[in-house]
């Protein structure tokens, strides 16, 4: 009875609030520490400490498997953009790139090579390889021919057509294969608890220590982070396209 | 039927090899053809979940596309609406939809949707966008008017660049409903994250090679209707 009696007033005020209830439980969830709904209600979770913490992990895995991609991604996708070579390869590499299930991608990584911060880099450098080079490749050899022709007669190397050339004029279509990249990457980190990296999204997916506010706090937050790296990276395409090109572009 | 038999051979030793499950090898074969069937249902669930998503998505970013290409002003909220939306990571969005959706396929597909919609709709208005003015003007010198101009210039003339986003939008798509089972959604992705599973190598293999099979079908789907829509690049070119 006691129990039957303790779920029935566990649902009414959720029934009656309905779903801005839950919000509100959630956004609760950020700010303020509360039991932990496992261990005998000795563990805190939840507030600004655990979910900095978290966000700083999320972030720190994007930003080295961003890093990761670019110094791979960037290079071969510039050097054969460059000499007009390998279209065939740097556009199937992106074709194909999307086809990879995320989750697939995860698990086998970890059952495979293993779990740590190492694995997971590498596993989601996989994601952000193929949207870069190919972007950095379709950029950089859609760059107006007469323009190359000019800076050549102008006298330039070929190391300074496509760094003062090719690359300015390259910037939109690279930074949106970047920010396509990055996405990708932040998404998926969300599920790397699955190999023992706490991001933000093990409060999504640990719902029995965290709760239903603890999943939908974390999935408020993931998609946050998302959106301020995407504007983040926005802002920086801007700053990155020459002056000269921000106003006459139709 | 020539190569049948050494296959068959391999997949005997295997099987007379059940250490390969024991000692969790990359991929046992003998397993695999033991348990094909429990693949045919996530197979199924998976297709139900990436058809419903992307014929959605397209229904609601071809009308969007439609009204932005009259109303150019809507161009902007439109893209920046859709833009919001692809940018929110598919397995956040089907725990934002918990409380008002539960967990179960609706939520996937919902999700899914969402995420389709912004690849498709910036691929329609580009296609749009593109048609060159002067067959335009030839169109209305034969006596078209905005509607009829519409979809028998417009739109087919658009028609490479619709389907090179399809493609885009269904392909990234079965790749992301492998996340669908977080919210119960089923899917290929079952046959990875259930418990115990997450472990298991062969299993794990054999889930990720299916989504990856399943993505190739739909593009090479989607390239035979391309190319059955756009049969006047034949005439064109003959």
């Amino acid at each position: 009875m006691e129990a039957g009696g303790e779920r029935m007033s566990g649902l009414v005020p959720h029934l009656s609030l309905g779903a801005l209830g839950l919000f509100g439980d959630a956004f609760d969830f950020i700010f303020h520490q509360q039991p932990a709904k496992t261990g005998g209600g000795l563990a805190t979770v939840g507030g600004l400490d655990q979910v900095g913490t978290l966000a700083v992990e999320q972030l720190k895995v994007t930003v080295l498997a961003l890093g990761l991609s670019i110094a791979i991604a960037f290079p071969i996708g510039a050097y054969l953009g460059h000499r007009g070579a390998g279209e065939g390869m740097a556009l199937a590499i992106g074709n194909a790139g999307r086809a990879i299930p995320e989750l697939a991608l995860i698990a086998f990584m970890a059952a495979a090579i293993g779990v740590g911060l190492g694995n997971l880099t590498m596993a989601l450098a996989v994601l952000g390889i193929p949207p870069i080079l190919t972007n950095t490749y379709v950029g950089i050899s859609q760059v107006d021919r007469n323009a190359v022709e000019a800076a050549r007669g102008m006298g330039m190397t070929g190391g300074e057509v496509i760094r003062r050339v090719e690359l300015p004029l390259a910037v939109p279509t690279i930074m949106s294969g970047v920010r396509t990249a990055t996405i990708n990457i932040v998404a998926t980190a969300t599920i790397a608890p699955l190999v023992g990296v706490l991001t933000l999204g093990d409060f999504i997916l640990s719902r029995n220590v965290y709760g239903d506010e603890g999943v939908l706090a974390g999935a408020i937050l993931v998609a946050l982070m998302a959106l301020a790296l995407e504007l983040s990276l926005a802002g920086i395409q801007w700053l990155m396209t020459s002056p000269g090109l921000r106003l006459g572009r139709e | 039927m020539v190569s049948a038999a050494p296959i068959a051979e391999v997949l005997l030793h295997n099987r007379s090899n059940p250490d390969c499950i024991q000692r969790n090898e990359i991929f046992c074969p003998g397993w695999a053809v033991d348990n094909f069937n429990r693949y045919v249902d996530p197979v199924i669930q998976h297709v139900v979940l990436v058809l419903a998503s992307v014929c959605i998505g397209f229904a609601i970013a071809f009308a969007l596309s439609l009204l932005a290409h009259r109303h150019r002003w809507l161009s902007p909220t439109f893209l920046g609406a859709t833009g919001v939306l692809y940018t929110i990571p598919s397995i956040a969005f089907f725990f934002l939809l918990l409380p008002i959706t539960g967990r179960g396929r609706t939520t996937a597909i919902i999700a899914l949707t969402a995420f389709t919609l912004q690849i498709i709709y910036r691929n329609v208005t580009t296609g749009l966008a593109n048609v060159p003015a002067d067959i335009k003007d030839a169109g209305r010198g034969m006596g078209l008017t905005d509607r009829p101009l519409l979809w028998r210039v417009e739109i087919p003339l658009a028609m490479p660049e619709i389907i090179a986003g399809l493609r885009i939008a269904t392909v990234s798509t079965v790749a992301l409903a492998t996340l669908a089972v977080f919210v119960n959604g089923g899917g290929l992705g079952v046959e990875i994250y259930t418990a115990g599973n997450l472990t298991f190598k062969t299993g794990i293999v054999i889930a990720g090679t299916l989504a990856i099979l399943l993505a190739l079908a739909f593009d090479l789907i989607l390239v035979a209707i391309g190319r059955r829509a756009t049969t006047w690049r034949r005439v064109a070119s003959g």
